[in-house]
């Protein structure tokens, strides 16, 4: 079982706000090169091994060879300007991209060294492995308790009904809802507001005790008290789940993640531990980019 | 001349006054200084006038037409010898058919009383003056109406302003043509309701359960008292509809879950149009098919496993009218399917569910709603559905539950009761109309409701 | 972490049952459109199966012997004369002629294979061509419908053959030398109803559809589209409005044979117009189809963006000229497809006429919107209420005719769309 962390994560072990690149160290690379990136894109202990990754919809490709690592336990920032592909490449890791027709993915993924694309490999417990919260909040249209208790129940892990019960408090504690919830899990899911919301979300997510956690940009809707709220929650969760970000706010990357991937149209540029991307940058384009050039 | 002529020459005196509107709007521009210095284009003052010319002919022209038959027959029954008289409306419309016929030649005028003979020259000479008066009407009111408006312009008018006006006025008009045709509706089936209840008990209609609306002929005549309970009616249209929906409705739901969720597009784009084939035929095609296929079918299979089954079964009928209503179903679940928002499919997705659990466990609740107003709209169908039991169903009214023996419905009884030969005063007919205005109720009921449903799932996800 | 190891085991183990579901659920989904599908096929192929024969005729080539005396016919031209002359006696002798092993004994049975209709047939060829008189002739007549039955069904278990064994074989032998042949059915095409199935036709009942459907079209397309106009661009959100439109959805589905119901009680008993005409069949089936043009006419307008408004408003056009000159224009292919489609209805509809009489036995194809008619659905209706199977094939037939229209129509609307609809 993983322990709770019920601190709240300290300022200090945050990233500082303000992070301001060193300006007078110009960044040695300007130019794109396919299939290159600068920083430290590969990791020791690979949750996620991708190589030579591209994604195709029809004719156009919206993801340029790129080749990544993402370690165990880490909590992993994507950012980049809108259309960079960061939502696609993110989609990917657990086969999201299946329900749209003329997507295609060629490269090889793999998760604890097993082929994501295998057309043998189960969608099903590949999901059930990686779970993935949205950029909007989308409870089902049932109870609090409903919502939270779909993946055991469809995934048959709770025998009794006090096994459920449990799995729904466990689940609904570390997303931080269950104070607020606890006396109408029975009240429609769509009732609530929007920060308690994508909270359950999460906590429906981590029902299934998946090993991974993909969000995509899960805070864009919500308020900042909402988002930080949701960002302590990250915090909490990367003890015991990998967690892949994809977010817009170079802030947030900078608070919650141990790593930054940079992403430029449809190219993996530069990743890094996350203080190294905002101080340090090591690619132009990168440092355009946090400084406010383009986004 | 005839009313569609008139109609023609109306539309043509009507071009030519706006032929004169705008030649005289131009006129009357030529010393201002040209058209730049009239209030409206000259279009606009042409139209004025033919607007002028036309409306008001068209309004006595359709008045006319109207009331002409009616206000006719009465003048023709008032001017026969007191003694003949009809004295209810039902020998008044036979004697009418009488003069008619002999007016028309059809009946040779030996073969009737004098009075009749004469009631029918004067039919003629009234049916000649009528359609005199009527264009002689028509055309002065249309010239002079459109003398008055041509005589009206002035450059200082705002002929736009008011073309439009009257224009606006006529598209309301026409807008409020659906109320006009509901409280006809309403009236029409009321009224004869109202003196329906006048011959029979109210108990007797909704609760008798026997059927058989034959009325004595002659006021001495025993065993010919007529029945008229609509229970059998009632469980015979219920259970008919209910044997179209289980048809309709898994077949349906089914049909539109696979196509919006498994399949392809080109698989899609041949068998949607396919499927919406089925609600273009018409239902006198399926009753065709469940007269003379269909039921001789299911009772040469009953009878083939030793169950006795009428060959104007119910099953027949019902499985007939499922088929129709099958495109209904799918198309209206689909819309409903479809406006569920794709990110409940990605979240159920997402947790590791099939595609088979995301539907049944998140899609089909959430739509549930929607599926069932479309569900109560197929049912309205299914009821007010005609032609497929008038050829398929029996006559008889069975009260059973019984797919395999008649039933007859209350569309059925309606279409019998009205095309026969009969006069239109008699409790056969007046039942027909008191039925009507059951099915209109319980139609107008379902309808309300559904749409209700509907439009509340639709805001919902909007 | 051993937690989530057992997990994904638990999950995994329940792969293959959850699969288990889904492909049925799949198989459920195939299933129903088989059925639906089946359904549409087995209706047309029975259809067709049915109606095919209804497009062929039999017929007898005559060498007719037109001798005046056996016809008491002495002036072709005099009409009196015409009148009581004797046009079958002709037909039977030639007829006899073709089947030598018959005797004048045989001459009832021979005169069996003729349509009652063919003497009419003589007589009018006669009228024509007065010079004809005691000549002989070669000429085409129909058969008598049980000829017609058994040369297109013989074998065939659900037709009882009427004819004779000794007809029969006449028949066959005739068949060979020539005499008796089938080919395509004029007659169905250019006749009005008759009690005979092999004289009977749809002219008249087509007349009637497309005289009907005239005074729909001229009334409901107009009206539809200014209603539809007034609810869009001019309507004001009040109680009336909104009064207007729930009368609008609920009409829309209401039963059509409510409508013949209005119709008979306040075209024919209020008003005083005749039955069974086209004016009020168009009248009714005008109330029936207004629904179905205004809504979809309100959608074509919707589709207009309003960019197009703003344009034309912000060079000074009053709301009617934005509307007359831009947003009615654009939106007339999506009008016309709706338009199309609410016809296609009205020309399939049955009940709402009947109840107004247009279900009378019309032999003569009308000749105006005041006359007498019936409409191709009744007499559907009519045909498929015969004991005859001759008549069933000809209501299979009409069904044919009837579909080819409906499909068209909709064929057309489909390319409308395609073709006339732009997308914004």
């Amino acid at each position: 079982m993983n322990t709770l962390n019920t601190t709240v994560t300290s300022e200090a072990d945050m990233p500082d706000e303000n992070v301001v690149p060193v300006q007078d160290e110009k960044p040695a690379e300007t130019v794109i090169e396919e299939g290159k990136t600068v920083g430290r894109p590969f990791a020791d202990d690979a949750k996620f091994k991708l190589r030579n990754v591209e994604v195709f919809y029809g004719e156009d490709r919206a993801i340029k060879n790129i080749s990544l690592d993402i370690a165990r336990n880490e909590v992993i920032a994507f950012i980049g300007p809108s259309g960079c592909g960061k939502s696609t490449f993110l989609r990917c890791l657990n086969r999201m991209n299946d329900s749209i027709d003329i997507c295609r993915v060629k490269g090889s993924l793999q998760l604890d060294e097993q082929d994501i694309y295998d057309p043998k490999r189960d969608v099903v417990e590949l999901r059930a492995r990686v779970g993935m919260v949205f950029q909007k909040p989308n409870p089902f249209p049932k109870s609090i308790y409903d919502n939270v208790a779909y993946g055991p129940r469809i995934h048959g892990l709770a025998n009794r009904k006090s096994d459920l019960d449990d799995i729904v408090e466990n689940s609904l504690r570390k997303a931080g809802l269950w104070d607020e919830v606890k006396d109408r899990l029975d009240a429609t899911a769509t009732g609530m507001s929007g920060g308690q919301q994508q909270r359950l979300c999460i906590a429906r997510a981590i029902a299934v005790s998946p090993e991974v956690v993909l969000m995509d940009e899960p805070c864009s809707a919500l308020d900042p008290i909402a988002t930080a709220k949701v960002e302590e929650l990250i915090a909490e969760l990367s003890e015991s789940y990998t967690i892949v970000i994809v977010t817009h706010s170079m802030q947030q990357a900078a608070r919650v993640s141990h790593r930054t991937a940079y992403f430029h149209l449809g190219h993996l540029v530069e990743v890094n531990e996350t203080n190294k991307v905002f101080t340090s940058p090591e690619h132009q384009l990168t440092e355009s980019y946090i400084t406010g050039r383009f986004g | 001349m005839q009313p569609a002529n008139l109609l023609l020459l109306t539309l043509v005196l009507a071009v030519v006054a706006y032929g004169l509107g705008y030649a005289r709007s131009r006129a009357l521009a030529m010393p201002l200084g040209g058209i730049r210095h009239l209030k409206s284009l000259p279009f606009y003052y042409g139209a004025r006038a033919a607007l002028w010319c036309g409306i008001p002919a068209l309004v006595v022209l359709a008045l006319w037409a109207a009331f002409q038959g009616k206000v006719i027959q009465v003048l023709v029954i008032g001017s026969l010898p007191p003694e003949m008289i009809p004295a209810d409306e039902g020998s008044a419309s036979l004697l009418l058919s009488k003069i008619s016929n002999v007016a028309s030649g059809a009946l040779p005028p030996g073969f009737v009383e004098a009075p009749i003979v004469e009631a029918a020259e004067r039919l003629k000479a009234l049916r000649g003056q009528s359609r005199m008066l009527m264009t002689a009407l028509v055309i002065s009111v249309a010239v002079l109406a459109g003398f008055l408006g041509w005589l009206r312009i002035r450059p200082r008018i705002n002929a736009r302003e008011q073309v439009e006006s009257i224009l606006k006025w006529l598209f309301f008009a026409c807008a409020a043509l659906a109320i006009l045709t509901t409280l006809g509706i309403i009236f029409s089936v009321a009224f004869e309701t109202f003196r329906f209840f006048e011959k029979i008990s109210f108990i007797e209609f909704f609760f008798g359960t026997s059927w058989s609306p034959q009325t004595a002929l002659r006021a001495d005549q025993v065993a010919a008292e007529g029945a008229f309970g609509m229970i059998p009616l009632f469980t015979g249209t219920l259970l008919i509809s209910a044997i179209a929906m289980l048809v309709a409705v898994p077949v349906g739901l089914l049909s539109a879950i696979y196509l919006s969720e498994y399949a392809n597009k080109r698989v899609r784009s041949v068998v949607k149009p396919l499927l919406e084939m089925l609600a273009g035929i018409p239902t006198v095609v399926y009753g065709f098919f469940a007269a003379l296929t269909v039921a001789p079918f299911i009772s040469d299979l009953a009878a083939s496993l030793g169950i006795e089954a009428s060959s104007q079964s119910a099953l027949a009928a019902g499985g007939v009218m499922g088929i129709m209503i099958i495109p209904f179903v799918s198309s209206l679940s689909d819309d409903v399917i479809n406006a569920v928002p794709q990110s409940l499919r990605d979240g159920s997705l997402a947790l590791g569910a099939t595609q088979s659990e995301t539907m049944k466990k998140v899609i089909f609740p959430a739509a549930l709603p929607g599926i069932m107003g479309g569900i109560l709209l197929a049912a309205s169908r299914a009821i007010g559905e005609t032609m497929i039991v008038v050829m398929a169903a029996g006559l008889a009214a069975n009260l059973t539950a019984n797919p395999l023996e008649t039933v007859t419905t209350v569309t059925v009884q309606i279409v019998t009761l009205l095309t026969g030969d009969q006069e239109f005063d008699s409790a056969k007919t007046l039942a027909a109309f008191a039925l009507g205005a059951m099915l209109f109720l319980a139609t107008l009921l379902l309808n309300v409701i559904a749409l209700k449903i509907v439009r509340k799932y639709r805001e919902q996800y909007d | 972490m051993t937690d989530q190891r057992s997990q994904a085991e638990i999950v995994r183990q329940s792969l293959k049952q959850r699969y288990r579901k889904e492909r049925r659920f799949r198989a459920y989904g195939i299933a129903a459109i088989a059925v639906a599908l089946a359904a549409l096929v087995i209706l047309f192929a029975d259809i067709i199966g049915k109606g095919y024969a209804g497009f062929m005729k039999t017929t007898l080539t005559l060498d007719v012997q037109l001798d005046g005396e056996m016809m008491y016919l002495d002036d072709a031209s005099d009409e009196r004369q015409l009148k009581m002359a004797d046009f079958v006696e002709p037909l039977v002798q030639a007829l006899i002629k073709e089947v030598p092993s018959a005797t004048e004994s045989d001459r009832d049975a021979v005169r069996d294979l003729i349509n009652p209709y063919a003497s009419v047939t003589l007589r009018d060829a006669l009228k024509a061509n007065p010079e004809w008189l005691n000549t002989t002739r070669t000429m085409t007549f129909l058969a008598h419908t049980d000829v017609d039955v058994y040369v297109k069904h013989a074998g065939d278990e659900a037709y009882s053959i009427k004819l004779s064994e000794q007809q029969q074989a006449w028949v066959d032998q005739l068949q060979e030398q020539g005499v008796v042949e089938t080919s395509f059915n004029d007659v169905f095409f250019e006749n009005g109803d008759s009690r005979d199935p092999s004289k009977a036709g749809i002219l008249g009942a087509v007349v009637g559809s497309l005289l009907t459907m005239f005074v729909t079209l001229i009334l409901s397309f107009p009206i539809g589209v200014a209603a539809a106009i007034y609810l869009e661009e001019f309507a004001p959100q009040n109680k009336l409005t909104d009064f207007i439109e729930v009368n609008i959805n609920n009409l829309a589905a209401v039963p059509s044979i409510i409508f013949g119901l209005l119709g008979l009680a306040v075209f024919i008993n209020l008003f005083g117009m005749p039955r069974s005409v086209p004016v009020v069949g168009g009248l009714v089936l005008t109330l029936m189809t207004l629904p179905t043009i205004i809504i979809s006419s309100r959608a074509a307008i919707k589709s207009v963006p309003p960019s197009i408004r703003e344009a034309a408003e912000g060079i000074g056009a009053s709301k009617m000229q934005v509307v007359l000159h831009h947003v009615l224009p654009l939106a007339m292919p999506g009008m016309l497809t709706g338009s199309i489609i609410g016809m296609a209805q009205a020309l399939g509809e049955t009940a709402p006429l009947l109840l107004i009489g247009m279900v009378a036995f019309i032999v003569d194809v009308p000749d105006g919107f005041f006359d007498s008619a019936t409409v191709l659905p009744v007499q559907v209706f009519l045909w498929a209420g015969s004991p005859e199977l001759a008549f069933i094939e000809r209501a299979s037939a009409a069904i044919m005719v009837l579909l080819t229209f409906l499909i068209s129509m909709n064929a057309l609307a489909i390319w409308m769309r395609k073709r006339l609809e732009r997308r914004w």
